[in-house]
């Protein structure tokens, strides 16, 4: 499936995705081999903490587009955990929530159309402002009107 | 009042071009209702019965005239030339064209307003006490922390797919006329012993299928973290809420299934674990500028009474009695708070024309410093007029047909749209408040019989309130054939409860007599005149209100 990351269609990379239980194994067993993992929308994206530092790709799966668990996930990674790693939108992923995928700290995503780029290229710039701050770095409006 | 400045501003155009293209992506074929209905539900775009509706959010129920006159205008234009008040402090047009709603959006920007959150699972309109920034019961205005709310909550990355529609009340002032305790979230300001002023935090409030009334999980949040506090609870809700079921996705069910102290525990923790780096940095010339936006207008320095006002009562009875029912005191010596009541006998609650909507907004500008507030009991206010003007007022309403000298009475009952708009009822409700408007028309009938709260829902989904109803209505299906359950002992107010079913359901021609005969019982019963219908149930409990409802030979 496509991936689009800053607004382009990439290659995914190739690597072995595992489920938040088995990533814990195999992260216990050898630290090295424990590069990917898809996080469903109830898993607990704290876990992941003690493997920051080797973990290139947390996916976040979003069986459907109204379930919004995976926001607070990323903007854990993201803001508690100061995780630095691809975050990756997978599942229902639709051009209306880009924007809101972004600013909660996602940088990759997986659609289902190619052509779908552009849209999604768009979709990231419709708005200008923000009133709250996000994981996306941007200063809220509310301190914003100040500095 | 507040105003945009240039981010506000940008902000509600880049929705309105958003939503246009996405209408015309529709209106081409590009995309199926299917996927458009996510798009339309986050613009207040509703598929009714017979046509989309358009709700468009009035935040915490703050109009300005010009504001109330672009109403008038969309009303004229693009529907029917009504509009309907909702009991979110909101306005719907139930006949406006998928094809006009681009340009609506547009002219609502123009008067900086918009339809943002109006519907969807995300944060709606913030709903505060219709009479903020007048009455002097408040320790302070809620009306700067409704729009800080209003800001922070507006396209929320976080919590724009949340397992159910969220909805915030404020308060600051005893007398709770903002129903914060049915909310999922309740704030009532308040000082703490330092003379701070900050928030109760009430948590987990709300009608619908399982109504519960609200908790306490905080009773101090200063001001400066308040947006942080409620994050720490969204988060909590956004990712234990659950999700499986539509009815149990309230937070109401996660604070009831959890039990309140838990779930004040898990919102400390996050709260707690918050890095500096996640805080909102919210400076206090930002809470100052916005509130400035509130400073009492430039009120006259007046006597406590007005002779041009007692003159006029002692001639017009009329007068004199919308007076006393429809106006309340205001802080400012001289002045009075004016409920325009939206509920004439015999007309669907809640409803006003473009041509009241226009008298409305000139009222507004001659003598209330331009400002008009829509309640969520589907009244309009003028919030600050003058004793020596309210004569004048009155007449102009009178010939407008706004002066039902209502509030607070029998006949002032909330009802939601039920089987004649929505697609969701089970039975009518418009017919059964106006029939019950009928029954008890009698002007001095209704003032003997004093406060009373009747509200009506078509569905279990209560938008009609009918739970915190004095006296509630409810809409069901039985095999085909509308019934009403009648409910006893609801309120909204400082003492919230849910009211209790009374017994088996009655048909549409049953409820006028049923609730006749009820009424005649409590008047028999009451210890004193002044001993209201609700406070006689608290005396005496629901029995003898139960055996006259159903005594029918
Ligand atoms: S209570 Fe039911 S019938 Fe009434 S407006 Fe709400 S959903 Fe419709």
């Amino acid at each position: 499936m496509p991936l689009i990351k800053k607004g382009e269609i990439v290659a995914a990379p190739q690597g072995e995705v595992n489920t938040l239980d088995s990533f814990l194994e195999i992260a216990a067993a050898d630290p090295k081999d424990a590069i990917m993992v898809r996080l469903m929308p109830d898993d607990d994206p704290l876990k992941l903490e003690p493997y920051l530092d080797q973990l290139e790709v947390v996916e976040i799966s979003f069986p459907r587009y109204a379930d919004g668990r995976g926001y607070s996930q990323a903007q854990l990674l993201r803001r508690r955990l100061g995780f630095k790693g691809e975050i990756r939108a997978v599942g229902d992923v639709l051009r209306d929530q880009l924007l809101f995928m972004l600013r909660s700290g996602f940088d990759a995503f997986e659609i289902e159309k190619s052509d779908a780029a552009e849209a999604f290229a768009a979709a990231s710039q419709e708005y200008s402002q923000f009133y709250q701050p996000a994981a996306d770095g941007e200063v809220g409006v509310f301190a914003r009107r100040h500095s | 009042m507040y105003r945009y400045d240039e981010f506000d501003a940008a902000i509600v155009k880049e929705r309105a071009e958003q939503f246009r293209g996405q209408v015309e992506r529709r209106l081409k074929g590009e995309i199926t209702e299917d996927q458009f209905k996510p798009l339309r539900l986050m613009n207040g775009v509703y598929l009714q019965l017979h046509a989309y509706m358009l709700r468009i959010a009035i935040p915490y129920g703050t109009l300005r005239a010009d504001q109330m006159r672009t109403f008038a205008h969309i009303a004229r234009k693009y529907d029917k030339g009504y509009g309907h008040w909702t009991t979110r402090q909101n306005i719907q047009f139930n006949w406006v064209a998928l094809k006009d709603i681009p340009d609506v959006l547009d002219e609502l920007a123009g008067v900086e307003m918009h339809a943002i959150q109006t519907s969807g699972n995300c944060i709606r309109n913030t709903t505060s006490d219709q009479f903020a920034g007048a009455t002097a019961e408040e320790i302070a205005d809620p009306r700067p922390w409704c729009e800080i709310i209003r800001q922070w909550s507006t396209f929320h990355p976080e919590f724009s797919f949340l397992p159910r529609k969220f909805k915030i009340a404020v308060t600051a002032a005893e007398h709770d006329r903002a129903a914060i305790r049915v909310h999922d979230i309740g704030l009532h300001m308040r000082k703490n012993a330092e003379g701070e002023t900050g928030f109760e935090v009430i948590v987990g409030g709300g009608q619908g299928r399982t109504p519960h009334v609200g908790v306490t999980i905080r009773d101090f949040v200063g001001e400066d973290q308040l947006l942080d506090y409620l994050e720490a609870v969204m988060r909590v809700y956004n990712r234990f809420g659950r999700r499986d079921n539509k009815y149990k996705a309230r937070i109401k069910i996660l604070v009831n299934e959890t039990g309140a102290d838990e779930f004040a525990k898990l919102v400390e923790a996050e709260f707690e674990a918050q890095k500096d780096a996640e805080k909102i940095v919210l400076p206090q010339a930002e809470i100052d500028r916005i509130s400035a936006y509130f400073a009492a207008p430039d009120f006259e320095t007046l006597p406590e009474a007005s002779s041009a006002f007692e003159e006029a009562k002692a001639k017009d009875a009329a007068f004199a009695r919308w007076a006393r029912v429809n106006t309340r005191a205001h802080k400012q010596a001289g002045y009075s708070i004016v409920t325009i009541s939206c509920k004439p006998i015999g007309a669907p609650p809640g409803d006003v024309s473009h041509k009241q909507m226009e008298v409305t907004a000139d009222l507004a500008e001659k003598f209330s410093f331009e400002e008009i507030r829509i309640t969520h009991e589907q009244n309009m206010v003028l919030p600050h007029v003058k004793l020596d003007d309210l004569y004048e007022v009155y007449q102009t309403l009178e010939a407008a047909g706004l002066a039902t000298a209502n509030y607070e009475l029998i006949s002032d009952i909330i009802c939601c749209p039920g089987l004649d708009y929505c697609n969701l009822a089970n039975a009518r409700s418009i017919p059964v408040a106006q029939e019950l408007q009928n029954t008890f028309a009698d002007i001095e009938r209704q003032d003997d019989i004093g406060e009373l709260k009747i509200k009506i829902s078509g569905c279990i989904n209560a938008c009609g309130h009918h739970h915190v109803g004095h006296i509630g209505i409810l809409g069901v299906d039985r095999k085909g054939e509308e019934f009403y359950q009648i409910t006893f002992g609801g309120r909204s107010d400082e003492k919230a409860a849910i009211g209790q079913i009374a017994g088996p359901g009655l048909r549409a021609e049953d409820v006028p007599p049923a609730l006749e005969r009820v009424i005649e019982k409590y008047r028999e019963v009451r210890s004193e005149p002044s001993e209201r219908f609700i406070d006689a149930l608290e005396r005496l409990g629901h029995d003898p209100f139960k055996e006259a409802l159903y005594a029918a030979d």
